[in-house]
């Protein structure tokens, strides 16, 4: 059922064998995963699959009971915290809430990273700032403070933050959750285009079928701690597994069922109050 | 009997468990402070925030509890004809007792929580893990200035306090009561003793006291869970412990500066 990945191209991120466990239940079993450098990969997958969970291993904010994560070449494993430090440096990260510092304001937000890993001259900050502001069609707002924008602009502004230091590689964590149609439609947009004009790789964790395929170069859907199909959007929309029908359509009944894991309707309504 | 005893051991394992990381959180600390200090607009930033801000509340504090005690020095050494001592009496109980203990835990009520729910709300927002994915250390950039900020403010502020205290205490007994004026101020200078009263008493107790606040402070705010109940669990939590080790840490300094009659 998963297809292998253009054998071509390099990936920039190789995983294999993930296994990783939380309290007892197992979030992947040898879960094998590659990222093609240049391309927006998106990973998919129903709720409580643990996408988020597989950003932060890759990011090495979570480190994995087993297997081999292997990021632009380096073994996110054996890194100690400051090569983990200096390899973050080439990584942006756009998480679900935005993450801004609510005490600062959208410019000095943006201008963060670039304070505290260069030394760059004031002036020359407040260029980089306002050219990645306007990146994300913000340079207007860059005196508001966080509290001041929509949920929609905070992402944006997130996202002018993450590429402030000119990453390889960006990571979206739910971008669209929450988002009316027309910031969904901004983000899209966006992705798409610092995808392809900053050289960047992307991935993307979203269960948000319809934008991740209108923007995704190839997509994997996760389940159950596996990969359960992989290919381009065209590829998973003919697939004909029913459980990937069933995820890529949005049926409510299928492989998976409607109803959660329960004993029998009536015998649990009259065993009484203990079960 | 045997649950009890169940319960009691994992009471005192969590004590010992949480009193162990907080050690080594301060070991990691006191490694980035050289560093931290390097970056000195950061900590002042603080200084103001934690120390500056609280000025007023010490201020008034002080105030009061000067005058009190020059009410209550003044009625106990009437008994006694010996009004001339009130000043030393204020000054020596502000100095050794009264100044670096209320200073310490009026500091863990007003900046102690501030500090908590502060770290406790980053960490909650994901501002801390979006920190990290920038590549900069939360526990350098955020978390030691706000620490080596509790450790110098509070010293200060015990100074300010015991100042305004005695000025309190002048103003009762002096001003009001009657007291003679140059026997108040003489009797103080010879009786309080720079080294002992002000240096060991006041500066080291203040010094030893805002670390240990600020680290119960910053610890418990950056080990919060992310949550609304768990950031205000752990602001109680900072109120109740710092409380506690202000109390016990004052009578182990205290012992260790008593130098008998």
């Amino acid at each position: 059922m998963v297809s292998e990945t253009d054998s071509g191209s390099e990936n920039v991120i190789e995983i294999s064998g993930l296994k990783y466990r939380r309290g007892e239940k197992l979030i992947f079993d040898r879960l094998n995963i590659n990222i093609l450098r240049g391309k927006v990969t998106a990973i998919m997958g129903p709720s409580g699959t643990g996408k988020t969970t597989l950003l932060r291993i890759m990011t090495g904010q979570v480190l994995p009971d087993r297997g081999r994560i292997i990021v632009d070449g380096r073994n996110i494993m054996r890194l100690t915290a400051e090569q983990l430090f200096e390899l973050r440096k080439e990584m942006g990260f756009l998480f679900q809430s935005g993450a801004l510092f609510t005490d600062n304001s959208v410019y000095e937000n943006v201008a963060f990273p670039l304070r505290e890993h260069t030394k760059l001259p004031e002036s020359l900050i407040r260029q980089v700032v306002l050219i990645k502001l306007q990146a994300v069609g913000l340079r207007g707002a860059w005196n508001l403070m966080p509290t001041e924008l929509s949920g929609g602009m905070s992402r944006r502004v997130a996202l002018a933050r993450a590429i402030a230091l000119d990453p390889k590689i960006i990571f979206y964590d739910e971008p669209f959750t929450g988002l009316d149609p027309i910031s969904m439609g901004v983000i899209v947009r966006l992705i798409r285009q610092l995808n392809d004009s900053l050289g960047l790789t992307s991935i993307i964790v979203s269960h948000d079928v319809e934008e991740v395929s209108s923007v995704s170069d190839h997509s994997y859907l996760i389940s159950e701690g596996k990969v359960v199909a992989y290919g381009t959007p065209q590829e998973l929309e003919e697939n004909k597994s029913a459980w990937v029908r069933q995820f890529m359509k949005g049926l409510s009944d299928g492989p998976v069922p409607f109803h959660y894991p329960a004993p029998d309707l009536a015998k649990q309504l009259f065993a009484g109050e203990q079960e | 009997m045997i649950s009890l005893l169940r319960e009691m051991y994992y009471i005192i394992l969590g004590f010992l468990e949480g009193f162990g990381a907080c050690w080594l959180f301060l070991f990691r600390l006191l490694r980035y402070t050289p560093s931290a200090l390097l970056r000195w607009r950061l900590v002042f930033q603080q200084i103001y925030s934690v120390g500056a801000m609280s000025l007023v509340l010490i201020i008034v504090a002080g105030l009061f509890v000067g005058m009190v005690l020059g009410l209550e020095s003044y009625n106990l050494l009437a008994r006694f004809a010996a009004t001339s001592a009130v000043g030393s009496g204020i000054a020596l109980s502000l100095y050794r007792e009264l100044g670096p203990v209320i200073t310490a835990l009026l500091f863990a009520g007003r900046a102690g929580t501030a500090l908590t729910s502060e770290i406790g709300l980053m960490r909650a927002t994901e501002q801390l893990a979006g920190m990290e994915m920038m590549a900069v250390d939360p526990v350098r950039r955020i978390v030691v200035p706000r620490f080596i900020a509790g450790a110098i403010s509070v010293p200060l502020l015990t100074v300010i306090f015991c100042t305004i205290g005695i000025l309190g205490g002048y103003l009762l007994s002096v001003m009001h009561l009657g007291v003679d004026e140059g026997a108040f101020w003489s009797q103080m200078r010879v009786n309080v003793d720079l080294v002992e009263d002000v240096i060991e008493s006041t500066v080291i107790k203040g010094i030893v006291f805002g670390g240990a606040i600020s680290l119960l402070a910053v610890y418990e705010g950056f080990y919060a869970q992310p949550t609304a109940e768990g950031v205000s669990n752990a602001t109680t939590r900072t109120v109740v412990n710092s409380a506690l080790a202000v109390l016990v840490l004052d009578y182990i300094l205290t012992s260790a500066f008593f130098h008998g009659a």
